[in-house]
């Protein structure tokens, strides 16, 4: 308890991503998914798959982030893309012991989700156990033809077998350490710090 | 939130209004789907503890404990120990052992759910106590204004009928004030209980002076065999003075709503016109609260944050 | 047993030695001796007059699991009684000449307090017809004093009938005033708390209407009139113009309803529930005001002593009734010692003098002088202790002081010169 309860030091490291450094890294994603989608694209489809896809955010910070990467896809490929959020609170296994926490919006494309290809999009990838709980969560409100997840952030120590298919940034840290991404519509500015622990 | 919902005292506007958003939430996430359950409560075991008939509450509890995939135990007076004079703690003590993690109890004396909450270690939902409370009735009634007029704060709710004997009554006195509604209750002076004036809401004995003034009126179940006991001289005049009929009706604002809480005496404190008609949430309240009730038992058995 | 009480303060007043011989107050004095005299050091304590509780239920016989006349006389000497008025509300009741000697006896065997049966004033406390009285009276327990308790004689022609027969005894018809009519399913006092918490109210009309009705009777047939726990300010008005009119009127009020109100009912600990309920701020002002100018004659506990499961429940199923024998001088002392609205004289004639003579008892409330009967009491008055109920001798544990701190410690008990009391702690 004592040696993960001195964070005064880490408080003034400079961030792990600038804002800059951020939508750097969302320009790239949203390229990778543009050529996933087309590699991906049923016969025939004009817009290159992206008609079919579907971004999909996990409350709190993944819901913009879906928007962002919509936003830059378009703008890189001239095609809207759906976007959606999946409120996952109902659906973790941790309620016990993390305690309740208010609902968020669960908001589905009206194309819906059925035969398409689901992007989940969060902020950090830890343990999995988010992701686990919005699979479940899509298991009950359609079904896609394929699920992938986007996260800006993979710092590693996964207790599931999960992984992600588009990666913003690879942070190795120890389980002590903190990884908090703050963005714009949330916490009014753009970064990525990790505080607590030794790497 | 407190761990147990007793009365709705237990809730403060926060709570009260977390409780409203998260049945919103659920309500928009069950919106239109095949599955309408969720895993949250997996594992996690509901007793429905009734001491009163009273189907339409246990099954709308039952339906949402199951919703949040609860196991769900019903425990009713009748057929049971409990009808061969076992006492509520021996009950409890029952329950306990068997690892419940809520009880919901209905009772007809008021404050057994209190007594309930010294002998159990889970939560206690009251489910209706005596002449006392029901306030998960006050919830899904506050909710179902919230949907209708999209606010709380500031509407005028007129509570019609037998207030002295009613828990609905109490429940809705206490929380629409607590969520900044203005209460004026409307009753023969029989039907109200002496110390009315020290209740947050205005008092009234003139129905239809009340009616333009309220965009919501609620009108509550007048049982026939209080005109046995004179607190009123006979149904037909009950109802002429406080029943809600097409006529009354027409002197309610344009957006105002009917409610009640069923079940209804149609042609007594209500008529057939007035609850089938447009205004009534009837059939909303009966919807309404089974996501009320998700909302509680979610946020009492989720656990408080660390 | 001579015992040589030493530097008691009698009546609160100067120390002085006491010997305590023969049952009698034999010498006051200072530097007092005698030889083989058991003494007693009693420096700081004070003495006063046995009290005596007209208003007791000792359950036995028929709910001897809740209390018995030896576990309930024990209680009794513990608060300082030297002696009781066991109500007749057992089972079966006490409308015989056979059940009042029988718990007249019961008392004797026990000997720690004089237990003083009450007459039931109908055939089993019905409301029907008059039990019979002079049998009663006439008996060993020699009654003086019946009442209904629990129930109240309702029928005003019957009431008026058992007022005027028990004047050829010189009895006295204590009555628990309460409209049955008004107070159907009662369970609390009727007011803002009612209200809010949905149980049915008690109104206090329903017993300022009995009273009323009562001296207006006693005083129309010349009759005496005892009022057994008065619980509203409209009562203590109604006895003060009764009594300003010279009706021979005499009242008591209970321990509780000098010290709690009907808040207590929030906690729906059905501890709290009694008969006539717990009232408001107001009246217990008003009785603690009727005490100090002798409106109301006496404190009477109405200790009530219930098994566990009979209070264990929910509100409305649990039984009325509180014990009260224990903590009686405390409650009182913390209510209107401490205030400063009676002063010990004053205690010893509202829970001593008084009430003896209401009941006739010519052994007790007497003067703690030479010569008098020793039924008297020791009095630590600035020990301060927590109420624990497991602790207590009745059998029962519903006392409502549960875990609240209390003035005062009864040290010591003499009933006729023996010691049923010392050191805190019943001789047997
Ligand atoms: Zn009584």
């Amino acid at each position: 308890m004592a040696s993960s309860s001195l964070p005064a030091r880490d408080a003034a490291q400079a961030p792990l991503l600038s804002a800059a450094d951020v939508a750097r890294v969302v320009d790239r994603m949203a390229h990778q998914l543009i050529e996933r989608a087309a590699s991906l694209a049923p016969e025939g489809d004009a817009t290159g798959g992206l008609r079919d896809l579907v971004l999909v955010g996990i409350p709190t910070r993944g819901a913009p982030l879906a928007r962002r990467l919509a936003a830059r896809v378009e703008a890189f490929s001239g095609t809207a893309v759906d976007v959606g959020t999946v409120d996952i609170t109902l659906y973790r296994d941790d309620l016990r012991r993390r305690g309740v926490r208010a609902l968020e919006p669960t908001v589905l494309p009206a194309a819906g989700i059925d035969d398409r290809l689901v992007v989940l999009v969060d902020d950090v990838l830890f343990s999995g156990r988010s992701v686990r709980a919005a699979l479940d969560a899509l298991r009950d409100l359609g079904r896609p033809r394929a699920v992938q997840l986007a996260v800006l952030v993979d710092r590693g120590h996964r207790e599931l077998p999960i992984r992600a298919d588009f990666v913003g940034k690879n942070v190795p840290t120890s389980r002590t350490q903190q990884v908090k991404v703050r963005l714009q519509e949330t916490d009014g500015a753009d970064e990525v710090l990790v505080t607590g622990g030794a790497a | 939130m407190k761990r147990h919902l007793l009365e709705v005292a237990d809730l403060d506007r926060a709570d009260a209004t977390l409780v409203l958003d998260t049945a919103a939430q659920i309500d928009q996430a069950l919106a239109g789907r095949e599955v309408k359950k969720l895993p949250t409560l997996r594992g996690r075991t509901v007793v429905n503890l009734f001491y009163e008939d009273s189907t339409r509450t246990r099954i709308s509890f039952e339906l949402a404990a199951k919703r949040l995939s609860a196991d769900v135990i019903n425990f009713s007076a009748k057929g049971s120990s409990v009808s061969k004079g076992e006492s509520l703690k021996d009950t409890a003590l029952t329950l306990e052992a068997m690892g419940s993690d809520a009880v919901v109890v209905r009772h007809s004396a008021s404050g057994a759910p209190h007594r309930l909450a010294n002998w159990v270690r889970g939560s206690v939902v009251n489910a209706g106590d005596g002449t006392h409370e029901h306030p998960t009735q006050a919830l899904l009634d506050a909710y179902t204004i919230r949907r209708r007029l999209g606010r709380l704060e500031g509407v005028r709710v007129a509570v019609v009928g037998d207030v002295l004997h009613s828990r609905v009554a109490r429940s809705n006195v206490g929380l629409l004030h607590t969520l900044g509604a203005e209460v004026t209750l409307v009753a023969p002076p029989t039907l109200l209980p002496v110390g009315v004036r020290s209740w947050p809401a205005e008092v009234s004995y003139d129905l239809d002076a009340v009616l333009p003034k309220s965009d919501v009126v609620m009108m509550l179940r007048v049982q026939a065999e209080r005109m046995n006991a004179s607190f009123f001289p006979s149904a037909r005049e009950y109802s002429r003075r406080y029943g809600l009929d097409a006529p009354r009706m027409a002197a309610l604002p344009d957006d105002a709503i009917v409610m009640h809480p069923g079940p209804m005496n149609r042609g007594m404190e209500i008529a057939a016109e007035v609850a089938d008609s447009v205004r009534s949430t009837i059939v909303e309240q009966v919807a309404n609260g089974v996501s009320v009730r998700m909302a509680v038992l979610y946020l009492l058995l989720g656990g408080s944050p660390q | 047993m001579t015992y040589l009480i030493k530097g008691a303060k009698p009546y609160g007043e100067d120390a002085v030695d006491l010997l305590l011989e023969d049952g009698r107050i034999a010498a006051i004095g200072t530097e007092l001796a005698a030889d083989g005299a058991e003494v007693v050091q009693a420096a700081g304590l004070v003495a006063l007059p046995g009290l005596v509780d007209l208003h007791t239920h000792l359950r036995e016989p028929g709910r001897e699991d809740a209390e018995t006349v030896e576990t309930g006389s024990r209680a009794a000497a513990l608060g300082g009684f030297t002696a009781v008025h066991a109500m007749a509300n057992t089972d079966p009741v006490a409308d015989t000449a056979g059940v009042v000697e029988q718990v007249w006896r019961l008392g004797q065997e026990a000997g720690l307090v004089d237990v003083v049966p009450v007459g039931a004033v109908t055939v089993g406390l019905e409301g029907e017809r008059l039990a019979e009285l002079g049998a009663m009276a006439d008996s060993a327990a020699r009654v003086r004093v019946f009442s209904d308790d629990g129930h109240c004689v309702s029928d005003p022609a019957l009431m008026r009938r058992a007022l005027e027969y028990v004047k050829a005894f010189d009895g006295v018809v204590a009555q628990h005033a309460e409209e049955p009519r008004l107070t159907a399913g009662a369970q609390m006092h009727e007011g803002d708390r009612s209200a809010s918490l949905g149980l049915t109210g008690w109104p206090a009309a329903a017993e300022e209407a009995i009273i009323a009705r009562d001296v207006l009777l006693a005083g129309h047939v010349g009759a005496r009139l005892h009022v057994c726990h008065v619980s509203t300010a409209g009562s203590v008005e109604i006895l003060r113009w009764a009594k300003s009119r010279g009706v021979q009127v005499t009242a008591e009020v209970t321990p509780h309803h000098l010290l709690l109100t009907d808040a207590c009912a929030e906690t729906w600990d059905p501890v709290f529930k009694v008969n006539p309920p717990l009232r408001t701020d107001a009246d217990v002002e008003a009785l603690r005001a009727g005490l100090a100018d002798g409106t109301i004659d006496a404190v009477g506990t109405d200790h009530a002593p219930h098994a566990v499961e009979d209070k264990e429940s929910e509100w409305a199923q649990a039984r009325p009734g509180m014990l009260g024998l224990e903590q009686a001088l405390s409650v009182v002392v913390q209510t209107m010692v401490e205030p400063g609205r009676l002063d010990w004289r004053g205690v010893a004639d509202r829970m001593s003098v008084r009430p003896a003579g209401i009941g006739r008892l010519t052994g007790h409330g007497r003067p703690l002088a030479v010569g008098e009967p020793a039924n008297l009491l020791l009095i630590d008055p600035t020990a301060r202790s927590v109420v624990d109920p497991a602790a207590l001798a009745s059998r029962s544990r519903n006392s409502p002081y549960a875990g609240r701190e209390l003035p005062g410690r009864v040290v010591a008990t003499f009933l006729r010169g023996s010691a049923t009391v010392l050191d805190g702690k019943a001789t047997r």
